[in-house]
């Protein structure tokens, strides 16, 4: 199917809200993905994006609001829902119990997948995890990045249309990470809708062609992720660090950027003419400079402030 | 607690994914995990048949060894059932997170609690039974009507799975489960009629002993052993099932609560 012909959205959740108790975390969210993009959910440690995702799978009922997932009304029809999508867990639920084979072969059952379906469909996931030679050991050997790949390989067994991946290259170093990016490439490709959290600005600004930051359980801002740059921030940053940065920023800092933070040692310039602050930092040689683009996480640190969230 | 959580249970086949991928694993350590359910009941069987049988000219009208026999079938299958109800299911729920990915594929949480209810039930069905046919080749179980104690086996499983997975559903870690053992298990081992007739205990005792599901178990499972029809029999059949039902459903209501947040 042509999205561009036929764009209904796979996803559309209006006016989602969720409350624990006192706590509302998640205040009147909405939602509503194309068909084909990957969809970014930003924000925080507790911003609610994991309950937001729990909500659209029918794991948990919504105190308000409505959400239809391929056509689908959920929490109703959570399970007709959910045996059309993969879902990627932010934290590696495999059977331990079971082999690399198996591991695929059983969860394929859940959803009811004939064995015959099964035994065509397994190589090519195996294959798609980097993982056929390892087929039949069990997964306590595996790396971080390999159950990764094999929960992601798990979550295409009943070859969904639509992923929720939640957070999934927490934890993994920067060659895994990649090896993962690759592989959502790779689905976007075959024209796969994905819904992404991540706390990872760098793999928003590189999969998402769209994106929502979220915090205390509202979407503060939302669009493309360039968009989102050139709306909230100034384009150039120059990161300055070590002593006499406060003295630095009074005397150079503030007079010539727009905007400066500082966090203890540290001093983010904004600015749109980088020049002037450079050439001054270059003369004195005493403090330590980094001049770069300005990214989303600049943007997300600008909107959800930056103080520790635990 | 709301009344969402309360709601009827919504039973469908898809529970029988959860049952096979447990009989998967335990496939693949099925013979330590037989022989480590057999050694306990046989060593009470035969330590104390042997031992305290000698002593004993007869008990209830057979050999103490006879005596014994039912009652540790029973006692077994709560042993088994409840094992695996807390400590094999609250790893699936809690540790390995089993559960979470059963609940991001097409089932329910109904379909998942039922999965282990009725998973629970059988491995405590192959314990008792494998009792039951050691007891028959020591030629202690002298009539055929003792085929009617193999479904009654599978009745006391599912009574004890329920109330497992009660204590699984409340359970902050497995430390909890020593409280059952130490003010459930242990009690009813004692005190239902397992390892002495029940009329030996004092009045009060044995009121209480009548509120428990496995005195019913053991007023079913020993005559039926011995080859008589039990007295009572639809009562105790009664009490077993309701106990089983009514464990399930609290177990479901509550697991909800902790799950479904």
């Amino acid at each position: 199917m042509n999205p561009r012909v036929n764009p209904i959205s796979p996803l559309i959740a209006t006016g989602l809200r969720k409350s624990y108790g006192a706590n509302e975390v998640v205040c009147g969210v909405d939602l509503a993905l194309q068909p084909g993009e990957c969809f970014g959910l930003l924000g925080p440690n507790g911003a609610g994006k994991t309950t937001t995702l729990r909500l659209c799978l029918g794991l948990t009922a919504p105190d308000g609001g409505s959400i239809s997932v391929l056509g689908h009304d959920v929490p109703q029809e959570g399970r007709e829902a959910r045996q059309r999508i993969g879902v990627v867990p932010q934290f590696d639920n495999l059977d331990p119990d079971f082999t690399i084979r198996e591991n695929l072969r059983v969860f394929g059952r859940y959803f009811d997948i004939d064995n015959a379906t099964l035994r065509a469909r397994i190589p090519a996931l195996l294959e798609f995890a980097g993982l056929s030679s390892r087929a039949d050991t069990r997964i306590q050997t595996l790396s971080g990045g390999m159950k990764r790949r094999l929960t992601l390989a798990r979550a295409l067994i009943n070859d969904p249309e639509l992923l929720f991946l939640d957070e999934p290259t927490t934890g993994l170093d920067p060659q895994a990470r990649h090896v993962i990016w690759e592989r959502l490439r790779n689905l976007l490709k075959q024209g796969k809708t994905l819904l992404l959290t991540t706390h990872f600005m760098e793999e928003a600004e590189r999969l998402c062609s769209r994106i929502a930051i979220m915090d205390h359980g509202k979407i503060i801002t939302r669009g493309e992720p360039r968009a989102l740059i050139a709306q909230h921030v100034e384009p150039h940053v120059v990161e300055v660090y070590g002593e006499g940065v406060q003295e630095w920023a009074k005397a150079c800092g503030r007079r010539h950027a727009e905007r400066c933070e500082a966090t203890g040692e540290t001093l983010f310039c904004y600015t749109r003419d980088p020049a002037p602050l450079i050439a001054d930092l270059d003369s004195r040689g005493d403090l330590r400079y980094l001049h770069r683009r300005a990214n989303i996480e600049d943007v997300f640190l600008k909107l959800t402030g930056r103080d520790l969230r635990d | 607690m709301t009344a969402k959580h309360w709601s009827p249970p919504r039973l469908s086949l898809r529970f029988l994914h959860v049952w096979r991928r447990n009989l998967l694993v335990w496939r693949t350590l099925a013979i330590p995990s037989m022989l480590g359910n057999l050694a306990d009941p046989l060593l009470y069987m035969f330590g104390l048949g042997y031992g305290l049988g000698r002593m004993l000219e007869d008990v209830g009208g057979m050999s103490y060894i006879a005596f014994l026999a039912a009652g540790v079938i029973c006692s077994s299958t709560m042993m088994s059932a409840s094992f695996e109800a807390m400590y094999s299911a609250f790893s699936r729920m809690h540790v390995q997170k089993t559960w979470d990915a059963l609940l991001n594929a097409p089932l329910t949480l109904d379909d998942v609690l039922l999965g282990e209810l009725v998973w629970a039930a059988s491995k405590s069905f192959l314990s008792g039974s494998a009792v039951l046919i050691v007891a028959a080749a020591l030629g202690l179980v002298p009539s055929t009507l003792a085929i009617v104690v193999i479904p009654l086996i599978f009745l006391t499983g599912l009574a004890f799975a329920g109330l497992g997975l009660i204590m699984t559903a409340l359970s902050p870690s497995y430390d909890f489960f020593m409280y059952y053992f130490t003010l459930c298990v242990t009690p009813m081992m004692l005190l239902c009629g397992v390892f002495f007739p029940l009329h030996e205990l004092p009045a009060p005792a044995q009121l209480l002993a009548q509120a428990l599901p496995l005195t019913h178990a053991v007023a079913l499972a020993r005559p039926l052993v011995n080859g008589t029809v039990p007295p009572a029999w639809l009562l105790h059949i009664a009490v077993l099932a309701a106990y089983a039902a009514g464990s399930a459903y609290i177990a479901l209501a509550l697991t909800r609560r902790r799950l479904l947040q």
